[in-house]
């Protein structure tokens, strides 16, 4: 697996975590307060088409960013899925940004450089941050009277990638042609309107220009790590957990721990249609494999403490389902053991309903014939983990995830 | 100058050198934008690498309110989902890792304004306006601002800078909304910055 980002809670103490984010924000306001960012008039000449600093700090800042981000992803240094990626609810979104630049034009300031501003002691910022903290308050005491516009139009991890159909390599070098074009704009508008004598302006930029843009196509060409890839990486040391059942938990564990109030389990569940109609275990998802890379950025947004059980009907399907989700790092994911045949032979041995076939019908397949196709109306479908008394050896070990904590301006 | 003067003048140098750093600075000029903006990019891709997670400032704010509000009226948190999310029971809202970006930026925004001579109390205005109008508006834009950064779910930093470098859609839809409302407004408010 990708080294980074890297697990800060095993790595740190809760101190040295802190001290890290500390940092991390030092630079932060560092980076600002050098390109001028606590200068109000500087920030507002922006929507003059004076100075265009805050376009040029923004966009550089976002294309050097992404190209280093997706760069490291594709040396297989960094894992762009334990990377926060702000879900998108569209349309709150929008209106929140377009009251925000109400707010940026008549205030001067964002709130991140309102901070910078106050920490230089400039007043105007001190007001500024103050007025946020007001404004922040207003939010939280009025957000549940409108709290289903504030979760609409909710698209979960939804990249440029997904939404054009594109890999990302290919985005990466659009978006800093997008930017190297909107420089360029924004230099004219500065030379129009600013009476900036472009002259003046350092020739390095070019070749700055020119080295992003190489470093975007040498990202497009190497190619993101697909699935297979990232298998491959890991494959030495979880074939290991796998050969020596560390992961396949007794029907008996999943049934405890589906009844566990403090875990929440996902079970996914590989079979085909048919077999899914004849029985399967309640609130269990049917997905195929197929469909399963698609709803991984899905399943990364699950809380900290989910367990992920993937079945088929013994384990061949359901394993290649566990190598899917594990290459991904999807965290604490299991198979059932044995499979829904196992499930059966456990819970539904009793079911005059429920009869197991005489021959068998090969590897990963039904070894039992319905009396219809009940689903999860089966009495094993939900049993009661009272009238069961069970041994397992319990496997489940609950693994905190690296990475994002809940992101954003969370 | 003798030998002598120059080599007192050194000591005398070596001596004050720790005054020197608290002495008021000459101020000097910003950065070049571009150069700026590469130092931010790389920043915000070691938060990325390290932690998983982007800058944020909205948010840490967004949580030294909901502290006070839990030290004053935690029974009114408790009746508001959403501020129960940050500060309900035992959560302390403070325990964070956004509100210690926010410490850092202070920090940092302080200690390079402090080592380029503009730490001062000045207030930024455009030439036709008061002081205290200016004050004013920037309470105003604050709090319009802070109000759209929640409902937004992030800020300038939060959503535009974090979510734009890891091509988030809504990150980007959100960049285009925020200069679309300030050039849409820029017009009627020109008193305020020319």
């Amino acid at each position: 697996m990708a080294p980074f980002p890297l697990n800060l809670n095993q790595l740190l103490q809760p101190i040295g975590v802190n001290l890290l984010y500390v940092l991390i924000g030092f630079g932060f306001g560092y980076a600002l307060e050098i390109s001028g960012f606590a200068n109000s008039p500087k920030l507002a000449a922006q929507f003059y088409l004076k100075d265009l600093t805050v376009l040029k700090v923004m966009f550089t800042a976002i294309v050097v960013a992404m190209v280093l981000i997706f760069a490291a992803s594709s040396l297989g240094l960094l894992d762009y899925n334990l990377i926060w990626v702000n879900p998108t609810y569209l349309w709150p979104g929008i209106v929140g940004g377009l009251i925000m630049g109400v707010g940026f034009i008549i205030g001067g300031f964002c709130p991140g450089t309102s901070l910078v501003a106050a920490a230089v002691a400039r007043l105007d910022g001190i007001l500024f941050a103050l007025g946020g903290l007001f404004g922040i308050f207003l939010f939280g005491e009025t957000v549940d009277k409108y709290a289903i516009f504030f979760n609409s139009s909710y698209m979960g991890r939804f990249t440029l990638m997904d939404w054009l159909g594109l890999p990302a390599g290919v985005v990466v070098v659009l978006v800093v042609l997008m930017a190297l074009f909107m420089f360029w704009g924004g230099e004219q508008l500065e030379r129009i309107f600013g009476k900036v004598d472009l002259k003046q302006a350092p020739k390095g930029r070019y070749y700055a220009a020119g080295a992003l843009l190489v470093a975007a196509l040498g990202v497009m060409i190497i190619g993101q790590p697909d699935t297979t890839d990232k298998w491959n990486r890991i494959a030495a040391e979880k074939e290991l957990l796998l050969n020596a059942r560390e992961v396949q938990i007794h029907p008996g564990e999943l049934l405890a721990t589906l009844h566990d109030h403090k875990l929440n389990t996902i079970m996914l569940d590989v079979r085909s249609e048919v077999d899914y109609n004849l029985f399967h275990i309640a609130d269990s998802r049917r997905v195929s494999l197929d469909e399963l890379p698609g709803l991984i950025p899905e399943l990364h947004l699950e809380p900290k403490n989910t367990i992920f059980v993937v079945m088929s009907n013994d384990e061949t399907a359901a394993t290649q389902a566990w190598k899917i989700l594990v290459a991904e790092s999807v965290p604490n994911v299991y198979i059932l053991e044995g499979g829904i045949n196992n499930w059966i032979a456990v819970f539904g041995a009793e079911d005059s309903r429920i009869h197991p076939l005489a021959t068998s019908p090969g590897d990963d397949m039904l070894r039992y014939e319905f009396y219809a196709a009940l689903g999860a109306a089966y009495h094993a479908s939900d049993p009661l983990p009272g009238e069961y008394n069970i041994e397992y050896t319990p496997k489940i070990k609950l693994e905190f995830k690296r990475g994002t904590s809940g992101g954003g301006c969370g | 100058m003798s030998t002598l003067t120059r080599t007192q003048a050194k000591v005398e140098n070596r001596k004050f050198s720790l005054a020197a750093v608290f002495a008021r600075r000459a101020e000097k000029p910003y950065v070049n934008p571009y150069f700026g903006g590469a130092i931010l990019g790389v920043i915000l891709f070691l938060a990325f690498f390290l932690t998983g997670n982007g800058l944020g400032a909205s948010g840490g704010l967004n949580r030294i309110v909901v502290y006070f509000e839990d030290l004053v009226a935690p029974e009114h948190i408790d009746r508001v989902p959403y501020l129960l999310s940050m500060a309900g029971g035992e959560k302390n809202p403070l325990d964070n890792w956004v509100v210690f970006i926010a410490i850092g930026t202070l920090i940092g925004g302080f200690t390079s304004g402090w080592l380029n001579g503009r730490v001062k109390f000045t207030t930024g205005k455009g030439p036709n306006i008061s002081n205290r109008q200016r004050w004013f508006w920037a309470f105003v834009g604050g709090a319009i601002m802070g109000y759209g950064a929640r409902l937004a779910r992030g800020c300038t930093s939060g959503q535009a800078l974090s979510g734009g470098a890891v091509l988030s859609v809504g990150s980007w839809a959100f960049m285009f909304a925020v200069f679309g409302g300030g050039y849409a407004l820029a017009y009627f408010v020109r008193k305020l910055w020319n």
